[in-house]
C-alpha cells in the first residue's frame, strides 16, 4: 500500500514500520528532489551515516560532501541558498547544534534562508558513543535563533512528512532525528501532520504528558499502564513542533487537567519542558508541573535502552512521574471563569 | 619504568592488536580499523618514548598525549591497560550501562587519558595550549597529539598550525595516522588532502614522513621529533592501513566501524598472530 501525502509524495507505509526515521528522510528527500530541481543536499562526511546519500546517489550533481568541515558544511549551504537553491544539510545533531553552530545562527538564521538541517543521532540514541556525540542541547540553542523552526518528530513516519512539509516553510527548519533504532509509534500514515500543530495521542482527565521524538511511544504506554493499574486518565501530546509551539493545546491540557509532565531527550533546561512552562506562566493559569529529562548533567555511556530506562525516559519513569505529580499539591484558583 | 627494544615493540604491538579484537567483542562494535591503523602509533608511544608514572597518573611532570582522532579509543584504551593504568577487566564492560568506557574517552573515567575527546578536531588546539603551558611553567614534558587524515579536514586544525608555529612550540609534536580512509570513502575521494605534507609545511612545521607500520622508521620519527629544538613544531605523518593486521579490514571502508561474530574475531586474531 502506498500512502499519498498532499504534496503527492509516496512512499510505503510497510517501509514506515521497518526502516528508521533517517532511511525515510533519505528517500523522502530523493522523491522530494525529482520533482524538485532546486533541492540540494550537503553533509561533512557523513552521507551515509545519516541517509541523506540516498538522494545523493540519485543525485550526484546536486550532493556536495565538503568533508569533515561542520562550519563549512553551513557556511556552503548558506551561500547555495543566495543563490537560489534549497539546501538539505546533514550530519549528527551534536555537531549541528554546536560546531557549526554560529554558521547556523549568522549565515543561515540571520540572512533567513531555506536551508533545512536534518540531524540524526539526536539525544542520546548513539549512546555507546558516550557525551561528546549525545545531543541534549540542540532544542534549546536552535529555538533560540529567529527564523528558526524546530521539529523533533516522534519516528519516520512523521519524519518523513516533517521534510515534506518543511518544504512549505520559507525560512529555515531544524529536524531532529535518531540513530535508527528507534521504534515507531504511528502505525501507519494516516495521520496529519502539520507543523505547530501537537497531536493528541491518548485523552485523558487526570494529567497530561506532553512530550516528542521517543518520549511519544513510551508516553502512551505509560499511559496504558496508568490506566490498567491506577485508574489515572492521562492525556498524551505529541509536541512534535517546538516552535513555534502549539498553546492552543497546551492551554486546552491545563485547563482540563490541572497537571502537566514534560518529558524530553534532552536537558530540562531549554528544551520542550520550558517552552511549556513558559505558555504556561504568560496565561495566568496555575497547575502541577513536572519537567523529565536530563536534570542538567553529561548523559553516561550506556546502549540507548538502558539510559532511556536510567533517565527516566522509558514508561515505567514516565508512569512513576505522574504518580508522583498525581500526589502532590498545588496551589489553584479552582474558578477559571475570572481569569485572562 | 623501562623503553622497550624494537623487537619488544613490535610484540608488544601485536598484543595490542589482538586485545583491540577481544575489546571489540566484549563492547558488541566499534571502529576498528582506526584503532588497528593507530597500533603501531600509539605502541611506540607508550612503550618508548611517553614520560608516564601509571602509579600516578596525575604527575604534573608527566608527557602528555591527546587522542585527537577520539574513535580510535577502541586502541588507545586497551593500550592504557598494557601500560599498567588499570586491569583487564574493565575493558569487558566497554561500551556496557555505566562503563568507564565507551567510543570516545572521558578523561574523567579513563586513567591515563589527558583529554576528553571525540568531536573531531579539538585535539590540536589543546595539545598547542598544553605545550604553552608547559613552556610558562618551565617544564620539560612533551605534549603529542594523534590525529586522524579525515580529521585533518576541520579548519580548527589549520588554526592551531598557524598558531603554533607563530608561538614557537617545538615541544607539540602532531602524528597524522594517514591511512588514507574517512567515513565516507578514500580521503582524495571525499575531500582530497594532498599535497598534504606541503600545508604543514607552508604552516612552518617541521615535516617527517614515515611508515607508521615499520616500528625502526617511526621510532626514527620519533626520536627526531623528540630532539626537536629549531623552534618549529613537528608533525609526523604516518603512511598507515586502516584495518592493518586483520586482512578482511585492511584498506576498506567497511572498516571504519563495525561488530564481529566469533568465527571472525578469530579469523582475525589469527591474521594478526600470523602478520
Ligand atoms: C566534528 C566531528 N564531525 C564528525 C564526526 C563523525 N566521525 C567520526 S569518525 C569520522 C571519520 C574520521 O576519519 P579519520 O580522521 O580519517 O579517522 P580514521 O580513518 O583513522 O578512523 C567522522 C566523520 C566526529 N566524530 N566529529
Amino acid at each position: 500500500m502506498a500512502a499519498k501525502s498532499t504534496t503527492g509524495t509516496t512512499w510505503n507505509v510497510y517501509d514506515a514500520n521497518t526502516m528508521s526515521a533517517k532511511e525515510i528522510y533519505g528517500r523522502v528527500l530523493r522523491e522530494l528532489a525529482s520533482k524538485n530541481d532546486k533541492i540540494v543536499g550537503v553533509t561533512a562526511d557523513l552521507e551515509k551515516s545519516t541517509n541523506i546519500g540516498i538522494f545523493g546517489k540519485e543525485f550526484p550533481d546536486r550532493m556536495f560532501n565538503v568533508g569533515i568541515a561542520e562550519q563549512n558544511l553551513f557556511g556552503v549551504a548558506a551561500g547555495l541558498a543566495k543563490v537560489g537553491f534549497i539546501p538539505f544539510a546533514s550530519t549528527f545533531a551534536v555537531f549541528a547544534a554546536l560546531r557549526g553552530v554560529e554558521q547556523v545562527r549568522t549565515d543561515i538564521c540571520y540572512q533567513n534562508l531555506p536551508v533545512k538541517i536534518i540531524a540524526t543521532h539526536g539525544g542520546l540514541s548513539f549512546g555507546q558513543a558516550g557525551t561528546t556525540h549525545h545531543c541534549t542541547e540542540d532544542i534549546a540553542i536552535m529555538k533560540a535563533f529567529p527564523n528558526m523552526t524546530v521539529i523533533v518528530p516522534a519516528d519516520g513516519a512523521e519524519t518523513g512528512k516533517a521534510v515534506e512539509a518543511c518544504l512549505d516553510i520559507p525560512g529555515p527548519v531544524y529536524i531532529r532525528v535518531g540513530r535508527g533504532f528507534e521504534p515507531p509509534f504511528h502505525q501507519d500514515d494516516n495521520f496529519n501532520f502539520e507543523i505547530g500543530k501537537g497531536e493528541l495521542v491518548n485523552d485523558g482527565t487526570d494529567v497530561t504528558i506532553i512530550t516528542c521524538g521517543i518520549g511519544v511511544l513510551q508516553a502512551k504506554f505509560a499511559a496504558e499502564e496508568l490506566k490498567n493499574v491506577d485508574g489515572i486518565s492521562a492525556r498524551v501530546i505529541n509536541i512534535h513542533t517546538i516552535k513555534p509551539i502549539d498553546k492552543e493545546i497546551i492551554m486546552k491540557a491545563v485547563k482540563e487537567t490541572r497537571r502537566i509532565v514534560t518529558l524530553e531527550e534532552h536537558n530540562v533546561i531549554g528544551g520542550l519542558g520550558d517552552s511549556v512552562a513558559a505558555v504556561i506562566a504568560e496565561s495566568g493559569k496555575g497547575c502541577a508541573f513536572t519537567k523529565m529529562g536530563l536534570q542538567d548533567e553529561f548523559s553516561v555511556v550506556g546502549y540507548p535502552e538502558d539510559l532511556y530506562s536510567h533517565y527516566r525516559m522509558d514508561s515505567s519513569g514516565i508512569a512513576e512521574s505522574v504518580r508522583e505529580i498525581m500526589g502532590r499539591e498545588f496551589e489553584a484558583d479552582e474558578d477559571w471563569s475570572d481569569e485572562v | 619504568m623501562a623503553k622497550l627494544s624494537i623487537d619488544e615493540l613490535k610484540a608488544k604491538a601485536k598484543e595490542l592488536r589482538t586485545l583491540i579484537i577481544d575489546t571489540t567483542v566484549w563492547a558488541g562494535s566499534g571502529h576498528y580499523g582506526g584503532a588497528l591503523s593507530s597500533a603501531d602509533i600509539l605502541t611506540a608511544l607508550y612503550f618508548r618514548y611517553l614520560n608516564l608514572d601509571p602509579a600516578n597518573p596525575d604527575w604534573e611532570d608527566r608527557d602528555r598525549f591527546i587522542l585527537s582522532k577520539g574513535h580510535s579509543g577502541l586502541g588507545y584504551i586497551p593500550c592504557l591497560h598494557l601500560k599498567g593504568y588499570f586491569p583487564v577487566d574493565d575493558l569487558k564492560n566497554f561500551n556496557h550501562f555505566m562503563s568507564p568506557f565507551g567510543m570516545h574517552p572521558d578523561c574523567h573515567k579513563v586513567k591515563g587519558c589527558d583529554a576528553s575527546t571525540g568531536s573531531l578536531g579539538h585535539g590540536l588546539p589543546m595539545g598547542l595550549g598544553m605545550a604553552l603551558g608547559a613552556r610558562l611553567l618551565k617544564k620539560p614534558f612533551k605534549t603529542v597529539v594523534l590525529l586522524g587524515d579525515g580529521e585533518c579536514d576541520e579548519g580548527s586544525n589549520y588554526e592551531a598550525m598557524m598558531a603554533a608555529a607563530h608561538y614557537k612550540t617545538d615541544n607539540l609534536i602532531a602524528i597524522v595516522d594517514r591511512n588514507q580512509l574517512m567515513i565516507d570513502g578514500f580521503t582524495e575521494d571525499v575531500m582530497s588532502l594532498e599535497p598534504f605534507a606541503d600545508k604543514w609545511k607552508a604552516f612552518n612545521w617541521d615535516v617527517i614522513e614515515c611508515d607508521g607500520h615499520n616500528m625502526e622508521e617511526l621510532c626514527a620519527a620519533l626520536d627526531k621529533a623528540w630532539a626537536a629544538n629549531s623552534g618549529k613544531p613537528t608533525v609526523i605523518i604516518a603512511k598507515t592501513v586502516k584495518g592493518k593486521g586483520v586482512k578482511f579490514l585492511e584498506n576498506d571502508v567497511r572498516s571504519h566501524y563495525g561488530a564481529f561474530d566469533s568465527a571472525k574475531a578469530e579469523e582475525a586474531k589469527q591474521d594478526i598472530a600470523n602478520s
